[in-house]
């Protein structure tokens, strides 16, 4: 299921004009597939969203270079993606990743959480006010853990999930084919504002990974209701 | 209309868009080779990497490309296509996919040339690199080798989707919209494919998938010749086509900004004049570094002729130890609070990097990085994905054992049993049908292969809705037998209805059922002399 939920989310208290879009993913997935599924979506968000170092020259221009690309075969599902060649960039996803599943995975959790991608500017503020993150694009990824009883079951998944995250590679796809807002091109003093240049071979735009795990008070209530609805009805 | 577009953007923007065209054609065949991809990222700009993504030039698709483009570019009406079949062991192709870059007249005078437009290509050759490896041709060209392999086509004109099959999807990778018009790059793929997955088939061997509606003969017999997915390690390829020759062709790498005030982007005549020349024509670039021209060592291909690819293993991407650090924010400024954040500050990393340029491709011996993920990722069953379960739309040809040519001659009342000929001669026999009548050569080595073949004969599109098991007569095999007068079949119709019993039958039952009844208490006293004689035989049973 995929809702492409695009409500604009007001930024933390900048001016009014600036949209940021949002968009909603959601994939049901088993324990063990959290993190690849997550990795290939993020990856190819940041790859539409990465471009190469900037090296900025007189005269107020600048070259640009070359970004990297490499496939990558999933172990836990029937799916490949593409992401760029950048280690850097990978091992900061995969933090990001491991930390989510762990979260997922401990206790207070019912299976279900989100993790979001948020790109955003910053805004220099004069002293004492400190910058200002100005959020653009915010995707947001819902999982949902199931637990499977036998192999032929996971086997099913593997297939289903695949073939699921297909559908999310398209959507993402379409969503950047609408060419709609991205920050203006920075001038030098500028560029890290509007880029993250903190790596040596690519230049993602500046973003921030958070995550959300649905505690399992809020679902264990959700779970009560039913049953007493369930009971009320049966009777 | 070009009015409003000047001499230069207008040069920048032919130029782009026969670039872009020539990557699309790369990304695509490459994407079907049956390999995965690695290209280094690279912080300095060489000048020869195209909208800033390394994407290699296979010197044979560049060729192939520009012989189909002919000097022209996509214009409406004139689309570059770039059809991907597979072809069987056994010569039977079918297509897969039509990816088309399409140029259509809705034009947007507004647009920046040298800088959104080349972005924008340069997103869309990202989505392209993307949607490749989405659609379900790319699990097949990933498993391709002995029994089948990819085979691209390039075409410029009219896109030609009729062999797709019925019902085909169309993915949309994008759209760009520039002063002349807007391009688009699709794929058309079908989705009509039957393929075993070991799921269902885990005892038979495959001896491909069980394909339907492909038997077609080439509607196109004269349009440019089909290519393997795959690099040829042939000596004449290697010569004939030249290495990069575009030293004269510099991509653009040099951009520029305005002050900050502004905040637009512009790319003004005097910044043509004055910055160091963008693109033109005579500025020669040496092209070096990313191994464009790559004569490659023997690949160990299988039978040239047919060109099968080895499947290489040259698996990157390595699981990497888990140290990894948020990157998020920027280091200088105020770091905006995030939850769940580690210390910033990054790490002198082991990039592990790819092989180096030359050897990704052609590496087959030496898979560079350690860790192999190949061998697990695909080691499960041959199944190709799509987005829109595909797992409904398999189904099987199965050809019953009784049915004789299917469709066309069931009305035939001549069915005959098989294996005729080695019956008495006075059956009739059915002449072309290989399961009645076995030829010589055994070249129909099981029934579904014979069974193939002849659905080939009957068209493609609509064979779907015909019943593939249909008995007409039961005509046991097996069953003529000369010491009998008759049949296994005749003899079982016969006795097939059996008479009642004339016990069972209701007079003379009600007859006995009376005699039994008048019977009864003779029978009784009987019993009751010889009740010694019960009671000690029961004794002996205990």
């Amino acid at each position: 299921m995929v809702g492409t939920g695009r409500r604009c989310c007001g930024p933390s208290g900048a001016t009014p004009a600036m949209n940021c879009r949002a968009e909603v993913l959601e994939v049901s997935v088993e324990g063990r597939q959290v993190e690849e599924a997550m990795l290939a979506v993020l990856h190819t968000i940041l790859l539409h969203r990465s471009t190469g170092k900037f090296h900025y020259k007189k005269e107020g221009t600048y070259s640009i270079g070359t970004v990297g690309t490499q496939d990558v075969d999933c172990d836990f599902i029937d799916f490949a993606y593409v992401r760029v060649s950048s280690e850097e960039l990978d091992r900061a996803l995969r933090k990001a990743v491991g930390e989510f599943k762990d979260a997922l995975r401990g206790s207070g959790s019912d299976g279900m959480g989100q993790i979001s991608l948020e790109f955003y500017q910053k805004k220099k503020s004069r002293w004492p006010f400190s910058d200002e993150c100005i959020p653009w694009e915010l995707w947001t990824i819902k999982v949902n853990v199931v637990n499977l009883a036998n192999e032929q079951e996971r086997q099913i998944c593997r297939e289903k999930v695949g073939e699921k995250l297909c559908e999310k590679i398209i959507n993402i796809v379409e969503v950047m084919n609408r060419h709609e807002y991205l920050p203006k091109m920075p001038t030098q003093s500028e560029v890290d504002n509007v880029f993250d240049t903190s790596l040596k071979d690519v230049q993602p735009y500046l973003y921030k990974i958070s995550y959300q795990i649905t505690d399992s008070l809020g679902t264990s209530v959700t779970t009560t209701m039913r049953r007493l609805i369930k009971d009320t009805l049966a009777l | 209309m070009d009015t409003d577009l000047s001499s230069q953007d207008r040069k920048d923007l032919d130029k782009f868009i026969k670039f872009f065209a020539l990557k699309t054609v790369q990304v695509i065949v490459q994407a079907r080779l049956g390999e995965k991809i690695c290209t280094r990222s690279s912080s300095s700009p060489t000048g020869s990497d195209w909208f800033n993504l390394a994407i290699k030039d296979i010197p044979e698709v560049t060729h192939e490309a520009k012989k189909a483009l002919a000097g022209q570019l996509p214009a409406v009406g004139r689309s570059m296509c770039v059809e991907i079949s597979l072809k069987t062991s056994e010569g039977d192709s079918m297509e897969l996919e039509i990816w088309c870059l399409e140029m259509n007249e809705k034009c947007d005078k507004e647009i920046k040339v040298s800088y959104t437009v080349y972005n924008r290509l340069s997103l869309l050759l990202k989505s392209l690199l993307a949607i490749t490896r989405v659609t379900p041709a790319y699990r097949l060209s990933r498993k391709q080798g002995h029994e089948y392999v990819i085979l691209y086509r390039i075409y410029f004109g009219e896109v030609q989707l009729s062999g797709l099959g019925e019902g085909f999807q169309t993915v949309r990778v994008g759209t760009v919209g520039t002063p002349v018009g807007t391009i688009t790059l699709s794929c058309a793929y079908r989705i009509n494919l039957a393929f075993m997955s070991t799921r269902q088939f885990e005892r038979t061997p495959p001896i491909m998938g069980i394909i339907i509606d492909h038997f077609v003969d080439r509607p196109y017999p004269s349009s440019s010749p089909m290519h393997p997915c795959n690099y040829r390690a042939g000596e004449d390829n290697a010569a004939v086509y030249p290495s990069v020759e575009d030293s004269q062709e510099v991509c653009t790498t040099s951009f520029s900004t305005s002050p900050p005030s502004q905040c637009v982007f512009t790319v003004t005549k005097a910044h043509f004049q004055t910055s160091p020349p963008m693109v033109t024509d005579t500025l020669k670039v040496p092209v070096m570094g990313l191994a464009f021209s790559h004569q490659p060592a023997a690949l160990g291909v299988g039978s040239a002729d047919m060109g099968y690819p080895v499947l290489f293993a040259g698996g990157l991407n390595a699981a990497h130890p888990h140290q990894v650090l948020l990157i998020g924010p920027g280091k200088e400024g105020g770091v905006p609070p995030v939850p769940n954040q580690p210390a910033h500050g990054t790490q002198a990393d082991q990039e592990r990097m790819c092989t180096p340029l030359d050897g990704v491709y052609y590496s087959a011996a030496t898979p560079s990085s350690s860790e192999d993920t190949e061998t697990v990722s695909n080691s499960s069953e041959g199944k190709c994905g799509s987005p829109h379960d595909l797992l409904e739309t398999i189904f099987i040809r199965k050809v019953g054992a009784f049915v004789n040519k299917p469709i066309n001659q069931v009305t035939m009342a001549n069915l005959d049993i098989p294996f005729a000929m080695f019956a008495p001669k006075n059956v009739e026999l059915e002449d072309n049908d290989p399961m009645v009548n076995p030829p010589e050569s055994p070249e129909t080595e099981s029934p579904l292969q014979g069974s193939l073949h002849s659905e080939g004969s009957s068209g493609s599109s609509t064979g779907n809705t015909h019943d593939d098991f249909v008995m007409i007569d039961f005509k046991p095999a097996f069953s003529k037998d000369d010491i009998l007068p008759m049949d296994l079949g005749t003899f079982y119709r016969e006795f097939q209805n059996p008479p009642q019993l004339s016990s069972l039958s209701i007079d003379i039952g009600a007859q006995s059922m009376a005699e039994d009844l008048d019977s009864l208490p003779e029978k009784l006293a009987v019993h009751e002399k010889n009740v010694k004689e019960f009671d000690a035989f029961v004794e002996t049973l205990q």
